[in-house]
């Protein structure tokens, strides 16, 4: 983990001595800050098991080097989304949001937080992006953990390439394209019975 | 299963118990929304009935009908293990004169359940200490399970951001996201997919 591996860089003396390489400031600098995403996770529902999942030590996202999280927006970098929020909430999500300083990224974990799922209604907010702009998108009612480290490792991509378009994490197989998936194979006749 | 109950409240009531009935095991009473509070009491106080616990209060909104508000109540004698459901009727076509009397002093469970009744149907509790929204905030208009709330009104909090396309930002097509939802149901749009 954590090597630099960018065109610009350029290894000058490799070898078991003490070598150097040459590389850009931005690009050693989003190397550093692609590692060290402080978390604040805005957990407001059941989405939050499954942070939870990805969290503890099976899936382990502290792998990834986003393994501390700050209960305080002004020390974090990385805002984690997770779960459904209401236009009651709308405020304080906005407020936290401008509280962190920059540089800031947002990660919205989930269908609800994606784009409102189905709560299409008076109360709900389709989607954080309404409110604060959004670099991650990770569908899913709930997320695997899969898809979030997905998600994860997209945002660490992008923050490396300096792009701050947003994204959505793709389905790994797609079932409309994959005829090898579970989902056609249901639709198979079952084997007749032996006769008697 | 508790049909005496009924029998019991038809004769301490006779002019005030409107229908009664027994679908599916639930003993149902509808009364006159002026003796709510007084039948309710009595089925709290009286020994026969022991309503010792508030199970759920709410209200139903029937458009067509007058009254067209049904304040609903679950009744459950923990002692007697019997069960009774309360109901009355309030308000006009227009919504306008939905009160009804507390009983939050007689089960204080009522007290959250009549707030959420207000907040949701505009159903005015009399004498209720508190009769604030529960919910929603204060700053929301109209009650929204009222059946004439419009289902595509939202009053948003902070204002939305002022960027083009805010209903389907990008990444996210015009076949992504909210697939199922109301904001796909554009008749031009979907015109224009057909074509």
């Amino acid at each position: 983990m954590g090597e630099l591996t960018t065109p610009s860089t350029q290894i000058i003396e490799p070898g078991e001595g003490a070598g150097f390489a040459t590389t850009r400031f931005e690009d050693i600098l989003a190397w550093a800050q692609k590692y060290s995403l402080f978390m604040y996770p805005f957990v407001t529902a059941c989405c939050g098991m499954e942070f939870m999942a990805v969290s503890s030590p099976r899936y382990d996202f502290s792998r990834f080097g986003s393994e501390a999280p700050r209960f305080s927006p002004r020390q974090s970098d990385l805002l984690w989304v997770v779960g459904t929020i209401t236009q009651r909430q709308a405020p304080i999500l906005r407020r936290i949001y401008e509280q962190m300083a920059e540089p800031k990224w947002v990660l919205a974990f989930g269908t609800c937080a994606s784009c409102g799922g189905f709560y299409d209604n008076y109360a709900c907010v389709a989607g954080i992006d309404k409110i604060i702009p959004c670099d991650v998108y990770v569908p899913g009612c709930p997320p695997r953990p899969e898809a979030v480290l997905d998600g994860l490792l997209l945002l660490q991509d992008k923050i490396q390439r300096g792009d701050r378009r947003p994204a959505t994490v793709k389905p790994r197989l797609d079932p409309v394209t994959d005829p090898n998936l579970g989902l056609v194979q249901l639709r198979r006749s079952r084997p007749s019975r032996p006769p008697v | 299963m508790s049909k005496a109950l009924l029998e019991l409240l038809k004769k301490q009531f006779p002019a005030d118990v409107l229908d009664t009935h027994s679908q599916h095991g639930d003993e149902t009473a509808l009364v006159y929304a002026q003796r709510w509070r007084e039948i309710a009491q009595f089925l709290r106080d009286d020994p026969r009935a022991d309503m010792d616990m508030l199970v759920d209060l709410t209200a139903v909104d029937y458009p067509d009908r007058e009254p067209r508000f049904e304040v609903v109540a679950h009744f459950l004698s923990l002692g007697k293990g019997h069960r009774l459901r309360l109901k009355a009727r309030v308000g006009d076509a227009e919504g306008d004169g939905a009160e009804i009397d507390t009983i939050c002093d007689l089960w204080a469970s009522a007290n959250w359940a009549e707030r959420e009744c207000f907040d949701m149907f505009g159903v005015v509790f009399r004498g209720h200490p508190d009769l604030r929204r529960i919910l929603l905030y204060p700053e929301f208009e109209g009650h929204p399970l009222r059946r004439d709330y419009p289902a595509e009104r939202i009053q948003p909090l902070v204002p939305y951001r002022e960027v083009p396309n805010i209903d389907k930002l990008a990444p996210f097509t015009r076949d992504e996201g909210m697939a199922f939802g109301r904001q796909t149901h554009d008749r031009q749009r979907d015109d224009e997919d057909l074509n």
